[in-house]
């Protein structure tokens, strides 16, 4: 069994509660698995569940996420994986009729109960949209606007604060000369490239990336998962990616979604070169999906 | 003759009528603007602007209702655009399909096209009657009523237009709601917003019939919001009336002005603020 070389010997303790959980013997021991494939995680799902409306779209799922490393969610249109990143800033609150069950635990904190601030979570958990969505406001507000909402900066430090996110993204070489410009006259790459900057520049624990280069040409593409690559040094990411070679690519940990279910969640190598499951290894060499 | 042909036949006939009534419409069109152009140009002379309304059969201009118009059209937009731009962000935004949002949106709409003698009625016993006599303020107030639903309709309508990935995003950094619409809702929607305030500014400005019953006219300058105020629309309605040549001259002047204004600020309101828009 490949994934007894994933499992973190160092126990989590969660493992205990997620038995209580649940059932199903088999099912029991891979949902321990998944929480457990990741040492000290930075977020634990346990038995999560999501609904619209009466549509039960995630069905219990456990995993831990780990911090400072990438995570990759893969799986056919339609099998969650959107809908499973959404839950991690609650972006679902804004929509009536749509509602998370269980646990989604943020540094032992479990942020989907009802005493969070919905708020401070969303700047502890930055996101980043598959069409690039910048605001109808200068380059630099753009970057300034999230760190305005909570930091009371000096303008020098505010200025600074642009320029390390902007260098952060690899921006800053192509817009130093005109932040005073419309975000909107960005290429798409660029802008893209924004948004990251605006989303690292309040400085999150977390950035999810929702499928982030499927609107962009390859070359934005590679630059953005350099970024990637680059930014994980300081935060836990998950990205959503319908592209195969580029969760191979820029990930540690790979998980396989397919209708609702979280099918399988290992090392990124393990996932792409022995996977456990058959419908993964389908997916992944383009059987399916 | 074959289907084909037939359905040549039936597109021709149906292209041609379709341009012979769109250009009986501009005709008239033409028509009426050519009549009021060579009347009103005419007329227009340095007085109308420097002189107050005159009695019959001595030389004056419009000064007074010129500055009539623009009060209560200031009055107006100030007292209608807040409520409107508040009441249609509530729509857009908050409200959502709820019932009580439908309600609003219903009377709103019925609202919009009320006639807007109706509204000079209801002012005139709401605010005329009681006082005693006619005022600015009450010629304000009604012209405020026909604002405000042109402002609602607009302002959800722009803001519906702004896609949702923009909210969602500016949430995502942790914004609360308000800060969401304010800061960046608003802002994405600013042009078309303002274009739906010019386009009401245009409309209030050539109504008479509120004005008759509430800010009526004066034939002397007074910027006394508190006493019945000259206004364009009056003037024109009791010059263009009357049996003196004289007036009738000054009716025309006044139709030309307010009729230029009106189709600056459309023109403005359609074209001049296109480069502002951003791109989707």
């Amino acid at each position: 069994m490949t994934q007894e070389s994933s499992i973190d010997q160092d126990s989590t303790g969660l493992e205990a509660s997620a038995l209580s959980a649940s059932g199903n013997t088999d099912d029991l021991l891979e949902k321990t698995n998944y929480i457990r494939a990741v040492a000290d995680p930075k977020i634990v799902l346990r038995d999560l569940s999501f609904y619209y409306g009466k549509f039960k779209a995630l069905h219990d799922i456990s995993m831990g996420i780990p911090d400072r490393k990438v995570t990759a969610f893969i799986g056919p249109s339609g099998c969650g994986k959107s809908t499973l990143l959404r839950v991690f800033n609650r972006m679902y609150d804004l929509y009536p009729g749509q509602r998370a069950e269980g646990d989604l635990i943020l540094d032992g904190e479990n942020v989907l109960g009802s005493g969070i601030d919905v708020n401070m979570l969303r700047a502890r958990v930055g996101m980043v949209f598959q069409k690039p969505t910048p605001f109808p406001m200068s380059i630099y507000d753009n970057v300034a606007f999230g760190v305005r909402l909570y930091e009371k900066l000096k303008k020098s430090e505010l200025d600074e604060r642009v320029e390390w996110a902007l260098q952060r993204a690899a921006l800053w070489d192509e817009v130093k000369d005109k932040l005073k410009q419309t975000g909107g006259a960005l290429s798409g790459g660029q802008q893209q490239r924004l948004c990251i900057a605006r989303g690292i520049a309040v400085k999150p624990e977390v950035l999810l990336l929702d499928e982030p280069t499927s609107a962009l040409d390859p070359i934005s593409t590679s630059k953005i998962e350099e970024l990637i690559y680059e930014l994980k040094d300081d935060f836990a990411i998950a990205i959503v990616t319908h592209n195969m070679q580029q969760a191979a690519r820029v990930s540690d940990y790979t998980a396989f979604m397919y209708l609702g279910d979280l099918m399988e969640y290992d090392h990124t190598d393990n996932i792409f070169t022995n996977p456990d499951r058959k419908e993964t290894e389908d997916y992944i060499t383009g059987r399916f999906g | 003759m074959t289907r084909y042909h037939r359905r040549k036949m039936i597109n021709a006939f149906n292209l041609t009528a379709s341009i012979a009534v769109t250009l009986f419409g501009l005709v008239m069109l033409g028509w009426i603007l050519s009549i009021l152009f060579i009347k009103g140009f005419a007329h227009i002379n340095w007085a109308v602007f420097t002189e107050m309304t005159p009695p019959p059969g001595e030389s004056g201009g419009l000064l007074n209702a010129i500055v009539g118009t623009l009060l209560l059209t200031v009055v107006a937009v100030l007292l209608g655009t807040p409520i409107g731009i508040m009441a249609g962000t509530y729509l857009a935004e908050f409200g959502g399909k709820s019932r009580f949002a439908s309600t609003v949106r219903f009377i709103n709409d019925i609202l919009l096209s009320a006639p807007s003698i109706v509204v000079g009625v209801f002012v005139y016993t709401l605010f005329v009657s009681p006082v005693g006599h006619f005022s600015g303020w009450a010629g304000g107030v009604a012209l405020a009523i026909l604002v405000v639903p042109v402002v609602v309709r607009t302002t959800e309508d722009m803001l519906k237009l702004v896609p949702s990935q923009l909210r969602e995003a500016a949430a995502a950094l942790g914004a609360p709601r308000w800060k969401v619409t304010v800061h960046v809702v608003y802002k994405a929607a600013l042009s078309g917003m303002i274009t739906g305030l010019l386009l009401a500014t245009a409309r209030i400005m050539g109504e008479t019939a509120p004005l008759l019953f509430t800010a009526l006219s004066n034939n002397f300058w007074s910027t006394d919001m508190s006493q019945p105020m000259a206004n364009m629309p009056v003037v024109i309605y009791q010059y263009a009336l009357s049996p003196y040549s004289d007036w009738q001259n000054l009716a025309w002047a006044a139709a030309l002005l307010i009729t230029i204004s009106v189709l600056a600020m459309n023109i403005f309101a359609r074209y001049g603020l296109k480069g502002h828009k951003q791109k989707p």
